[in-house]
Formats: structure tokens, C-alpha cells, sequence
């Protein structure tokens, strides 16, 4: 029986714990045992991406204690997290001669969600069914960061219910970014709206993504506007079992 | 030009007000990103030609130095002269004195980014040079007094009826010569075909030296680069000191590249390759060339080049300037480029600028990224912009130029984020904040710095309990 660890995200534990659970029984439905390391905290990304690399050092070191050197795969709902286990820490550890090549283990055994379901277990159809429309937003740490783009549609794909709705400009950025989104919001705001109005456009009534900083964000312009669009995460789509 | 006197949030929120700019700027980037995915759609070679492209600009980057020498002497055996300008005060008293030794009094020019980064124009004028631009955009720029806001279409940031209305003050056009573009462009042509006739010196840029045979080669889709070159008694070419390829091969690889991630082009319309004077033959007879410059610059110009080889940011030097990663880039596509303040522009300019000419001065650039990566996926030789963006901001922090609540806010969430247990103190405490900002799960304005989350969109409540907490319910 496959065995994994789930890299939460500090985001999900704190802000979307249903997009966790929805992770944790889409696995469990793959025949998938899910263990959750208990003092997992953030990866270290907002720092990384702030130029506190010191700080996001620290944070780094601390989730490969808690991830440990075992080879147990370590799946994770994020691509933007996802890429920075995969790509950044090794990067940043690259000189320390203790957590570099731990950084670089965990890296090699670290999967984005999408990714461990289609590569690794095989899987297309995850017995699915929802009865929105839908678009996906491929976000782009996924998309371009660890080159997850055929994975969700895939999945996507294979989803019971009504066509799903194409996204004009879908692999433009929503303007997120971090702190990008605080300290040029201006920007990031003009970006958002744009998202927005194709996603209006696309004539879908549920927005989904595959990282929920992205879906933070969209979701809190969408209700700005008062929109009645909805965003969900892969996975609490892929969740909806057709029996059910 | 150097930072203009408005910091880059002020002009980034000017740029966010002017909707007719931000239309024109969508509209200009979004015809070339179509251009430039259909002609790579066109050319399933165009991957493997990239990875060549790169390794081309890796190998020459990584021996430059034996390259420029070999270039050197290569332009020398050819009877052409070059000269180095370690920076732009000295780049441009070269120019001015190749000016004087010639005695000329009028120049044409080609249309050359490094120019704009030495500021030529007003240093050819103060020597008491006429400089006249002789590229359509360029042209524009220089008669309403402006910058240009894109490395490839300079005035990407002015519509039709912008350019009328100047023909009309400056050149006073009449309302049948700027009736549309063609008849515009054919107003500008006849002004311009007085100059390159006039003019005693053409300067142009260079967009690849060719080491093995000291050739210069120069893109464009006027035509007026081959004039500027071939005219006037003297042509000078300003080049930095980056843009060396080895051979003549190599520079068929950069072409093929070029062209199409720059404006979806299989070949840019001119590609002029000039290697030295014009040549007579021994006795004056018919032997010699027919047409050409009589005397053959080229001016390298390093201004903070050479400084980069060697470092994390060396890449940059890869960078054949085709503009790709403007056009893709969605922070660019919103607020233009005079935003930037800078003379390179968008994603390579936001580590460009600052490679070249410090953080002290250019600390805002890389923060104006999402780290998106869209620049990274269409730059034709793979340069990864996102890497050195956040290469630049650890400096920065390092530099202590990051803003005191970035830093402490991290290093104080470092302290939580590394001892679990406080973690989920912490955890708690901010769900229960939130859920007190907020009505019905939404918070509509934030405090402190998060304030300006908040203009432009809600801010979530937290859950009452954690993903965690949840969990350790299930298990028991
Ligand atoms: S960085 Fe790459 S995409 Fe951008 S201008 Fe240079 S070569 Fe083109």
C-alpha cells in the first residue's frame, strides 16, 4: 500500500483546512495511507520570496527535520510550495554541508499534487463528478515553476458533470505574488481585475486552481466585486466522488 | 537619462491611472506575444535552436575577454578602428571625438539602446553636433522630447493620433499628411531622406560583433540602418561590450532566433552585416567596393559589464534584447515602460538596471515582478529572470535597503514558524483577529501595511480551527 506524508501548507492549515481533508480522502480514495507530520509550519516561501533568505534558510531547515530523511514520498496541494521544497531549498541550502544534500533528498521525493496522482500513481480518473461549471486557472508556480500543466487538465478532464468552460488569458498571472500583492497592489489590483473579467467572461461559475494563495486572492476580488463565482481547489473538486 | 525625479511608486500608480496607455500597451504586447507564439508554433526547431542560442552566449560570456580581443583585431585587419569606453562619460567623448577628427557637423543614427544608456544625443549637441534619429520610433521620440518605453517599439506608449498631433505642432503636418500611418510614415521618410543625404556620419548600434571576421550586424525592418551605415562618409557603431558571437554560424543561429521572439518574424526584414570601410582597390579602379562608409568605428562601451561576468546575475549578459520578455511580462503589460524609469525596461531591465548601476538606485525594480515566470518560459536564450529577481532582492535585504516591516515581519514570523508550538499560538491568535475584523468571513479593510491588500480586494477570515487541530480530532 502506497504510504505518503502530506506537506499541509501553512496556508491551508490555517486559512483552508477543507482543502486539506478534501487532499487527504481523494488520497485515501486512490488507496493512498496519509500521515501528517504534526509540526510542520510554513516552507519558507514568503520569506524566500522577500529576500529574507536567512529567514526562509531557518524555515527550510525546520521542515526537512520534520519531513525527516525516510524515503516516504511527501505530497503537496500547492505548486507554489511545491516549488519551493523542490527547487528553492536545495538552491538555498546549496552550501550547507548538513541540510544541502537533506534539502536536495527531500526534494527528490516531493510531489505537487496533481503530479503524485497522474506520474506517479497513474491515475486520470479519480471517480469525480461535480455539477459546476467550471474553469481552471493554472497558477503559474505550478505551471511554469515545476511544469505541472497537463496533470489538473487531465484530472480535470475526466470530471462527471456539465463541459467545462475555457479560460481566456488562463495562464496570465492573477497578480498575487506575496507581497507583490501589498507593495505594488496597484499592479496586482489591475492584474486581479483582468483575471476577473475573463473569468466572468468564461461563463463559469466556479473558478478552480491548484494553489490557494492564488484562490485567496481571486476569491477576495471576486467577493470585492460581489461577484457570485465561486473558487474551489482541485481537490475538494476531485473529492466530489460520483456515488456520492 | 537616470531615475526621473518621481520615485517608481508614484509613477507606477500614474501609469495605473491612464487607461488609454494601459490599452496601448496591452495592445502593442499582446500583437507581438501572438506574433511571437505563432512563428515558434511554425518552427518546431525553435527548442533545439534555443538551447544553441543559449550555449552560444554561455561559451562567448564565459571567455569574453578572448573574444573581444579576437574581435578587436579582427575589425583591425579589416581597416576599421575600435575603441573601448569603460563608461559612458567616456563612450561618448570617443563619439564626440571621431566627430571632431572628421570635422562633421550633422549625424544620422540607427536606433541603439546603448546610445540612450551613455545619453549620446545631448552629448553630441553640446559639442555642437546635429543628431538626427532616423528609426520611425525613434524619430518620434526625439521630436516630442520623450524616452522610448520598449527596447524594440519605442513608442509602444503613444497612439496614431499621439504621433498626428505632433506632426502637426512640429513638422507642421497638414491634415492630409497624417490622415493615417502610411501617409505619416511617408512624411517622416521625406525629412528623413534629406538627412541621410546631408549628413557627414551615420552611428548606429550593433546587435551582434562578430569575432572571427569583425563583422557588425545590425537588424531592422526600415531600412534605415543600412542608410545610416552606408551613406555618410563615417559610421560608427556603438556595441557593449556583451554582444559578441564567435562566428559567423553562430550569428545565423542568434538571427534565427531573434527575429521570432522578437516581433514573430522568420528573419528581421534587414539584417546588414558590415565588416570595415568601404574597400577600393589598389589603383582606384572598378575593383573596389561601390558604396560604404570611407572610415569604420566601433565603440564598446562596458559601463558596468564587466563587473557582471562572473557573477550570479552573468546571465543577464546572455540577453540578445529582443524585447519577448516586455511583451510577456504581465506587470509590464500594465504599467508600460516609463514606469520603470529606466532605460532597459520590464523583466530584463529590472535586472539589468540594477546589475549594471546598483540596488542603491534600482532597489525598486526587482520588486516589481510576481515572479510569474512567463518571462523566463519565452526569453529565446532561457535566461531565468524570476532567479535573479529574487537573487537581487536577498541583496537588497542584505544592502539594508529592504523596508524595516518586510524584514521584521519575517524574521519575527521565522521565530514562530520554526517553534511549532508557538506556531499554533500564533495560529490561533490570528484566527481569532480575523474572525473579529471580519462580516461574514470577510474582512474589508486591513491595518498597517496589509491596508493596501485590502483597496483592492477582501481579506478571508481564518478558520476557526486548524487543518491540524481538525486532524488530531479524526485520529482519536
Ligand atoms: S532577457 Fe531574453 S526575452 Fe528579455 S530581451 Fe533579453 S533575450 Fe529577449
Amino acid at each position: 500500500m502506497t504510504r505518503v506524508k502530506l506537506l499541509v501548507t501553512c496556508l491551508i492549515d490555517t486559512v483552508y483546512p477543507q482543502v486539506g481533508f478534501s487532499t487527504v480522502a481523494l488520497l485515501e480514495r486512490l488507496g493512498v495511507t496519509v500521515d501528517v507530520p504534526p509540526n510542520q509550519t510554513c516552507c519558507g516561501q514568503p520569506a524566500f520570496n522577500s529576500g529574507s533568505w536567512d529567514d526562509a534558510r531557518a524555515m527550510a531547515r525546520h521542515l526537512i527535520d520534520v519531513f525527516g530523511d525516510d524515503d516516504v514520498p511527501v505530497v503537496v496541494p500547492s505548486g507554489s510550495c511545491g516549488d519551493m521544497v523542490i527547487h528553492q531549498a536545495p538552491h538555498l541550502l546549496k552550501d550547507d554541508s548538513q541540510y544541502g544534500p537533506r534539502a536536495a533528498a527531500l526534494a527528490a521525493r516531493t510531489y505537487e499534487l496533481t503530479q503524485f496522482i497522474v506520474d506517479v500513481l497513474g491515475v486520470t480518473d479519480v471517480g469525480a463528478r461535480s455539477g459546476d461549471r467550471l474553469t481552471y486557472h493554472p497558477a503559474c508556480h505550478g505551471l511554469r515553476g515545476l511544469g505541472v500543466a497537463r496533470q489538473p487538465l487531465a484530472l480535470l478532464e475526466r470530471v462527471e458533470g456539465p463541459p467545462r468552460c475555457p479560460l481566456p488569458e488562463a495562464e496570465t498571472c492573477c497578480g498575487f505574488g506575496g507581497l507583490f500583492a501589498v507593495k505594488l497592489s496597484e499592479v496586482s489590483g489591475s492584474l486581479l481585475d483582468r483575471k476577473i473579467a475573463n473569468i466572468e467572461a468564461s461563463g463559469a461559475d466556479t473558478l478552480v486552481a491548484t494553489d490557494v494563495s492564488c484562490l485567496m486572492h481571486i476569491a477576495g476580488g471576486l467577493h470585492r466585486k460581489g461577484s457570485a463565482v465561486k473558487v474551489k481547489h482541485l481537490a475538494e473538486v476531485l473529492a466530489e466522488g460520483r456515488s456520492q | 537619462m537616470s531615475t526621473s525625479p518621481a520615485t517608481f511608486y508614484e509613477r507606477v500608480d500614474k501609469a495605473i491611472g491612464n487607461p488609454a496607455l494601459q490599452a496601448a500597451v496591452r495592445n502593442a504586447t499582446s500583437r507581438m506575444s501572438s506574433g511571437r507564439d505563432a512563428a515558434i508554433a511554425a518552427f518546431p526547431e525553435m527548442d533545439v535552436m534555443r538551447d544553441h542560442a543559449r550555449a552560444i552566449r554561455a561559451h562567448t560570456i564565459a571567455r569574453l575577454d578572448h573574444y573581444l580581443r579576437e574581435f578587436e583585431a579582427s575589425v583591425q585587419r579589416r581597416g576599421g578602428h575600435v575603441h573601448w569606453a569603460a563608461t559612458s562619460e567616456e563612450a561618448v567623448a570617443i563619439v564626440v571625438d571621431i566627430a571632431r577628427q572628421h570635422g562633421v557637423k550633422t549625424v544620422v543614427k540607427g536606433k541603439s539602446m546603448v546610445s540612450e544608456e551613455i545619453e549620446l544625443n545631448p552629448g553630441l549637441a553640446l559639442a555642437g553636433v546635429e543628431v538626427l534619429e532616423t528609426d520611425l520610433g525613434e524619430y518620434i521620440v526625439q521630436l516630442d522630447d520623450d524616452h522610448p518605453s520598449h527596447i524594440v517599439m519605442p513608442i509602444i506608449h503613444k497612439s496614431r493620433h499621439d504621433v498626428a498631433r505632433l506632426f502637426r505642432a512640429k513638422l507642421q503636418a497638414t491634415d492630409d499628411e497624417v490622415a493615417d500611418a502610411p501617409r505619416m510614415a511617408a512624411l517622416a521618410r521625406r525629412v528623413l531622406r534629406k538627412g541621410f543625404l546631408q549628413a557627414d556620419m551615420g552611428i548606429s548600434g550593433g546587435n551582434f560583433g562578430v569575432a572571427a571576421t569583425g563583422s557588425v550586424c545590425i537588424t531592422t525592418n526600415e531600412g534605415n540602418g543600412r542608410m545610416t551605415t552606408s551613406l555618410p562618409r563615417v559610421h560608427v557603431a556603438l556595441m557593449g561590450i556583451e554582444r559578441i558571437v564567435p562566428t559567423l554560424d553562430d550569428l545565423g543561429v542568434m538571427l534565427q532566433v531573434l527575429g521570432r521572439s522578437a516581433t514573430g518574424q522568420k528573419l528581421t526584414v534587414y539584417s546588414n552585416v558590415m565588416s570595415g570601410p568601404r574597400r577600393h582597390d589598389r589603383n582606384g579602379g572598378r575593383e573596389g567596393e561601390s558604396d560604404g562608409p570611407e572610415h569604420f568605428h566601433v565603440v564598446l562601451v562596458d559601463n558596468g559589464r564587466s563587473a557582471i561576468v562572473g557573477s550570479e546575475l552573468a546571465e543577464i549578459l546572455y540577453c540578445i534584447r529582443c524585447g519577448a520578455c516586455l511583451n510577456s511580462c504581465p506587470v509590464y503589460q500594465q504599467i508600460g515602460g516609463h514606469a520603470y524609469g529606466s532605460i532597459y525596461p520590464g523583466p530584463v531591465g529590472a535586472v539589468l538596471m540594477p546589475a549594471l548601476q546598483g540596488l542603491h538606485t534600482w532597489r525598486d525594480l526587482p520588486q516589481a515582478s510576481s515572479l510569474c515566470g512567463a518571462c523566463r518560459e519565452v526569453c529565446p536564450v532561457r535566461i531565468d529572470i524570476p532567479r535573479m529577481l529574487l537573487e537581487l532582492r536577498d541583496k537588497t535585504t542584505e544592502l539594508g535597503l529592504t523596508p524595516i516591516w518586510v524584514t521584521f515581519g519575517l524574521t519575527v514570523f521565522r521565530q514562530i514558524a520554526t517553534r511549532p508550538a508557538l506556531f499554533r499560538r500564533a495560529q490561533a491568535l490570528a484566527s481569532w483577529a480575523t474572525r473579529r475584523l471580519a462580516t461574514d468571513g470577510w474582512i474589508k479593510s486591513l491595518p498597517g501595511h496589509m491596508a493596501r491588500w485590502s483597496k483592492k480586494r477582501d481579506f478571508p477570515a481564518f478558520a476557526p480551527k486548524t487543518f491540524q487541530q481538525l486532524w488530531e480530532g479524526r485520529k482519536r
